[in-house]
């Protein structure tokens, strides 16, 4: 069986910008024995970044202005100069622990089924889109009901336009770029519904997307009927069992339609832009816990799952905003994972010589990443400091609302205690504002010896 | 709420007799981050040529800033993607290689429409030379070989 020493399973830019910071971490060796390949089942290297061709990407890692594709190919780029392998066409389709602690891959392409054995993984697989079915719309099931991811690829990919006049359903990021997509392609896009009273999309997009375009964007709404001609069931020549339009109300504040608002509108097309599910199914296989909250992997702060010897990052472990977040993230799973090779087995994730401090999402805070932190191992002064003074760490994390003025905030969080009590403060910051559809970040540094679980929050102010 | 504060071409054009001179009131949100501050841009256009503008509603610099320009000079990065052939895609992601005037947007849209260009081609290549009058070209944003798609 081919041995490799470091298997990164995707080759989105969470992918690329591992394998380019495990390389540039000084892991080396070259193929086929030792070195690093990166496993991707599409056809080109970039991942979701080659259908999103508009621009907005960059800004924080290349300092520039970029679209998708550009983004996407600085890295490959760069993959390429520091002779990543890499292999398209092939799925990875389930991954395991060999006796000895390697993990091994199988994997398919149109040459056949392969194995290969890996020292560290990383899991770069991205996410996929909520379906219509996990959104329980009642209605018709007819033709013209799309994710906007789905049509994201149609319209960019392959140059298929799903429809004319289009109803948008959430008004998450990957929505509202279709809703300015499809305008530009000559569709009439009739509204952005939300069934929250904000948006889960970046403000720029709502301004350059709906408001430069005059399209409409309905908060505390959601379509509550679907209208179409059933298959085989259509009277009509043409478009049989097609999306003839939608039904859409107002929501009160628990989100429950209220029926009286009800409004019917004709639509040929519905785009869902109702969130996106890390893709966990190969973490699942090599038993990785994952978080309830967000589909993804629980990690330390070197990004490492429970399964020593693996890592995660990117949309696969938290869906991030900005592709800029993606890369930074996967630099340090990259770094980890080639600490982690050349420290041997063991040198991260096992539970002797270190301790471990849980990092919790207390009021106010959805989740948070990572969801440990790892105190350097070895011999520390009785009443000193745990952690090497000064140490940097990084919370990740999404509110559960918008909140205004207010300290967003690391606590000690004494073992044991509800969620509630008051710790001392390690970190706090004062926010204007807060809201669910903007990753926020908190650096922090632990000094204190006695923290054994710390908790961040959003707390008002005064 | 409702987020349809109007597109922001749309203007609360109000003449004001007092001064003779074309006032006019824009209303956006400002996008520089996620606070959202509802701008009030009120320009008006004086002898000199220059408008002079005034922006309130804004808690910070970034949204004068960007209440000025969006008043004055809006600019947008126009993206789309052409038809190539013989490519090993169908499809070719381009973009203007700087910012256009907003209300060009339509008009570079129609300059693409229907257009295809042959591959192979690489990321940079102009694809239509001052696009719909701009002064701006428009260019590839990836590459594509030779191949079947
Ligand atoms: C439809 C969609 C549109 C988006 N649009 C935007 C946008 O406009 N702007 C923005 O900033 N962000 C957008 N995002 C978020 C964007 O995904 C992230 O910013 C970033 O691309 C995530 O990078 P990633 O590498 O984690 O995932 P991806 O880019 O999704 O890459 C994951 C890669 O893993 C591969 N893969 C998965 N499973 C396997 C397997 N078993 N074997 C082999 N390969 C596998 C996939 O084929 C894919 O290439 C979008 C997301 C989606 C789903
Ligand atoms: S004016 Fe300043 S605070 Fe207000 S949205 Fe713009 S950048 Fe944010």
């Amino acid at each position: 069986m081919r041995e490799v020493s470091l298997a990164i399973v995707g080759g989105g830019p969470a992918g690329l910008s591992a394998a380019i910071s495990a390389r540039e971490s000084g892991l080396g060796g070259t193929p086929p024995a030792g070195g690093i390949v990166i496993i991707e089942r599409g056809r080109a290297l970039g991942g979701i970044l080659n259908q999103c061709i508009h621009n907005g990407f960059g800004l924080h890692i290349f300092k520039e202005e970029l679209t998708g594709p550009e983004y996407a190919h600085r890295l490959v780029e760069a993959c390429v100069r520091l002779g990543i392998e890499y292999k398209l066409n092939t799925m990875v389709t389930d991954l395991g622990t060999d006796t000895d602690g390697a993990k091994t891959l199988t994997l398919f392409s149109r040459e056949g089924a392969e194995r290969i054995r890996a020292k560290a993984v990383i899991l770069a697989m991205g996410c996929r889109e909520r379906p219509r079915g996990a959104l329980r719309i009642p209605g018709s099931r007819c033709a013209g009901i799309y994710t906007a991811g789905l049509a994201q690829e149609l319209v960019n990919m392959k140059g298929l336009m799903p429809g004319k006049t289009v109803v948008v359903l959430g008004s998450g990021d990957i929505g509202l770029i279709m809703a300015r997509r499809m305008t530009l392609e000559g569709a009439e896009v009739k509204g952005v519904y939300e069934l929250m009273p904000y948006s889960g999309g970046l403000k720029r997009n709502i301004a350059q997307c709906l408001n430069d375009y005059g399209i409409p964007l309905k908060l505390s709404h959601t379509v509550t009927r679907i209208e179409g001609q059933e298959f085989g069931r259509g009277e009509s020549s043409d478009g049989c069992g097609r999306l003839r339009g939608v039904w859409t109300a107002a929501v009160d504040a628990s989100g429950a339609p209220l029926y009286a608002t009800e409004e019917f509108t004709a639509c040929d097309t519905l785009l869902l832009s109702v969130g996106l599910i890390p893709e966990n199914e190969l973490s699942k296989r090599i038993g990785v816990r994952l978080s309830e909250v967000t589909g993804g992997p629980l990690v330390d702060d070197s990004l490492q799952t429970s399964v020593p010897g693996v890592f995660a990052c990117g949309n696969v472990l938290h869906v991030h905003d900005l592709a800029d977040n993606v890369t930074l993230e996967a630099y340090r799973a990259g770094e980890s994972a080639a600490r982690c090779i050349r420290g041997g087995a063991g040198a991260f994730g096992v539970t002797g010589g270190v301790r471990r401090i849980g990092l919790r999402a207390g009021r106010g805070v959805r989740y948070v990443v990572p969801n440990e932190i790892i105190l350097p191992a070895g011999p520390k002064p009785s009443a000193g400091p745990d952690a090497e003074p000064g140490a940097e760490y990084t919370a990740y994390f999404r509110s559960d609302n918008v909140y205004r003025d207010v300290y967003i905030r690391v606590r000690l969080a004494p073992e044991g205690s509800c969620s509630d009590s008051e710790g001392a403060v390690i970190k706090s910051v004062s926010k204007r504002i807060v809201t669910p559809g903007e990753m926020e970040t908190l650096k922090f540094s632990l000094e204190t010896g006695k923290a054994a679980t710390l908790e961040v929050r959003i707390e008002a102010k005064g | 709420m409702e987020t349809s504060l109007g597109s922001s071409t749309q203007t609360a054009g109000q003449e004001q007799t007092a001064s003779q001179e074309p006032r006019r009131e824009h209303r956006f949100i400002c996008i520089g981050c996620p606070m959202g501050c509802e701008l009030l841009v009120v320009t008006e256009v004086s002898e000199e040529g220059g408008p002079p503008s005034a922006v309130s509603g804004n808690a910070c610099k970034i949204g004068e800033r960007y209440g000025r320009e969006e008043a004055t000079n809006p600019t947008r990065v126009m993206t789309s993607s052409v038809r190539v052939l013989g490519g090993d895609m169908k499809m070719l992601s381009v973009k203007t290689a700087r910012p256009i005037p907003k209300g060009k947007i339509w008009d570079c849209a129609e300059a693409m429409r229907g257009l295809s260009v042959n591959a192979p081609v690489k990321i940079g290549d102009i694809i239509i030379k001052n696009a719909a009058s701009t002064g701006v070209d428009i260019i590839a944003t990836r590459n594509i070989a030779r191949g079947s798609a």
